[in-house]
């Protein structure tokens, strides 16, 4: 079964934030929530490259681990979700998370933080597919559709890629030596590097929904 | 000479580099570049502390990768619930082992039946309601922090989750009580808790604790142990309020790393306090006889007085607070 995974070739990157804007459209994203964001490095000076980054759904998910309420799960594809039903908003997920990925929207006074939302790999969350309640928690559900998350569809340089690691990983090969230079899988060594690469931590896991 | 040669080798060595970091700033190929697929780095080792720009508004997106996520999350993991775990069970089991050797520390002589009046209305306030706030406190914190290891194999996670988020909402809104008790306490009990020489007696004999006909060193109103507890509460309590509120405005002050420091900071300093109340819960309640109702009915036995307070009782006698006949006097602050 494939294991899901982003691939930001900064090589190809050029900052247009289409992917960010797609995200936001396709879900209905609040404003002040980011689940994708385009960072560059070395702003204005030589080497300066421009990544796409989101959640990397990691192998060994800190998120996952640090989470007071165990919300978290990781689908048979390898995509970390979590349940809104279960989220607290403590942040700890925040704290721990190597990539920035979950955004809290600001519910109370004090910058109090709401249920934690973050990218979803177009997955949707623990409802059924394709229902309006699944849709309003976390947003479409493509994958269930047979069609990969928008960013990556989007992108118009063919930077950011979403799919089989293992594909994603022999396309970056290539294009790698066709070109002659390249600076890595951003974030790869961070999310899959550390334990065994391309388990998922517990799919399917019952308890709190995983499908 | 060898003066000469080393830049002249670091030179030849730059110049031998210069396509490498080309191809790397420039994104041209180079004589090192990749000729088969089995030659790309695909992952980099290791991914340092990388931030750059954003162009949102939220800055702190900006980094891309932070590895300090990895030690807090050690920290909350497993130093955390060893650090709480260990300053929780181990008071507790040291005065349980206490407890049956000692037993309750009984008044010598016995209740002689005459009161005198200990702490006011004001000042019992004050204690309980610091009190009451710390233990909800305490406990809604620990069931923050354990929760997910010892109550969700048995009541499920939808329960848990009720319970976790009425936690977060207690744990919030009783900081507010909690530093109102602290600034009462801090007010009303200063004045007698400025360390002095009899407490170097007190510290020197534990209190007296260890000596067979129950001899208690002189003391003032609070002798050293309380001293002890008062600017531990103080401090302590100052130390959680304020690591506490910036928790509570997640990065209205610091940064992600500010954040994980304080959350370690708030944790150990709490774990601490707990120890030192379980402590200070024993001493007032089930260790000593008598001593419950200094915070009970603020007034304490004359005997009892005379054994743990000798100085303050012969203060009180002379104020008139208390006297000899047993007949109990308004408080001035009652």
């Amino acid at each position: 079964m494939a294991r899901m995974k982003f691939l930001c070739d900064a090589e190809r990157c050029i900052e247009c934030n289409a992917c960010v804007t797609a995200c936001k459209n396709e879900h209905d994203i609040p404003w002040g929530i980011n689940r994708r964001r385009v960072i560059t490095l070395k702003d204005g000076v030589p080497g300066e490259r421009s990544i796409s980054m989101a959640c990397m759904h990691c192998n060994d998910p800190p998120c996952a681990a640090v989470c007071p309420v165990d919300c978290f799960y990781q689908t048979a594809d390898g995509v970390v979700l979590h349940s809104k039903d279960l989220c607290i908003g403590c942040g700890y997920c925040f704290y721990a998370c190597p990539f920035g990925a979950p955004q809290y929207p600001q519910a109370t006074n004090f910058g109090g933080r709401g249920k934690m939302d973050k990218c979803t790999f177009c997955t949707g969350g623990p409802e059924a597919d394709n229902t309006m309640e699944e849709y309003q928690k976390y947003g479409t559900n493509r994958l269930a559709e047979g069609k990969l998350p928008l960013c990556a569809e989007m992108c118009s340089t063919r930077a950011l890629m979403a799919g089989d690691g293992e594909v994603l990983a022999d396309i970056y090969k290539e294009r790698t030596v066709r070109r002659g230079y390249g600076s890595g899988a951003w974030g790869w060594s961070t999310a899959y590097g550390q334990n065994d690469r391309g388990d998922a931590f517990s799919p399917g896991r019952e308890g709190t929904g995983g499908s | 000479m060898t003066k000469l040669l080393r830049p002249l080798l670091v030179l030849f060595v730059l110049l031998l580099a210069a396509p490498a970091v080309q191809a790397q700033f420039y994104q041209t190929p180079g004589p090192t570049s990749p000729t088969s697929k089995d030659e790309v780095q695909l992952y980099q080792t290791p991914d340092g502390k990388l931030s750059g720009r954003v162009s949102i508004p939220d800055e702190k997106l900006g980094v891309l990768v932070q590895p300090e996520g990895r030690e807090w999350r050690e920290f909350r993991m497993v130093w955390l619930k060893i650090i709480a775990g260990a300053l929780i069970l181990g008071p507790i089991a040291v005065l349980a082992i206490f407890y049956l050797i000692r037993g309750t520390i009984r008044i010598h002589g016995g209740r002689s039946g005459r009161p005198v009046p200990r702490f006011s209305g004001m000042d019992r306030f004050a204690h309980w309601t610091t009190a009451v706030s710390f233990l909800l406190m305490a406990l809604t914190g620990l069931i923050l922090t354990f929760g997910r290891m010892l109550l969700i194999p048995l009541i499920g996670h939808p329960n848990f989750t009720m319970l976790a988020e009425a936690s977060k909402y207690m744990h919030n809104f009783f900081s507010v009580p909690f530093v109102l008790g602290l600034l009462m306490i801090f007010v009303l009990w200063v004045r007698d808790n400025i360390p002095e020489k009899a407490d170097l007696v007190w510290l020197k004999t534990l209190g007296g604790v260890l000596s067979k006909s129950g001899e208690h060193p002189e003391a003032g109103r609070f002798n050293a142990g309380q001293k002890g507890v008062f600017w531990a509460v103080v401090f302590g309590g100052f130390a959680l309020s304020l690591t506490g509120f910036l928790l509570m405005m997640p990065f209205a002050v610091t940064g992600i790393g500010g954040m994980q420091i304080l959350h370690v900071a708030h944790g150990v300093v709490a774990a601490l306090m707990i120890a030192l109340i379980i402590g200070h819960i024993y001493i007032g309640t089930i260790g000593m006889e008598g001593a419950f109702d200094a915070m009970g009915s603020g007034v304490v036995d004359e005997n009892w007085a005379k054994d743990h307070h000798r100085r303050w009782y012969e203060e009180q006698l002379r104020n008139g607070q208390a006297n000899q006949d047993g007949r109990l006097r308004h408080h001035a602050a009652e």
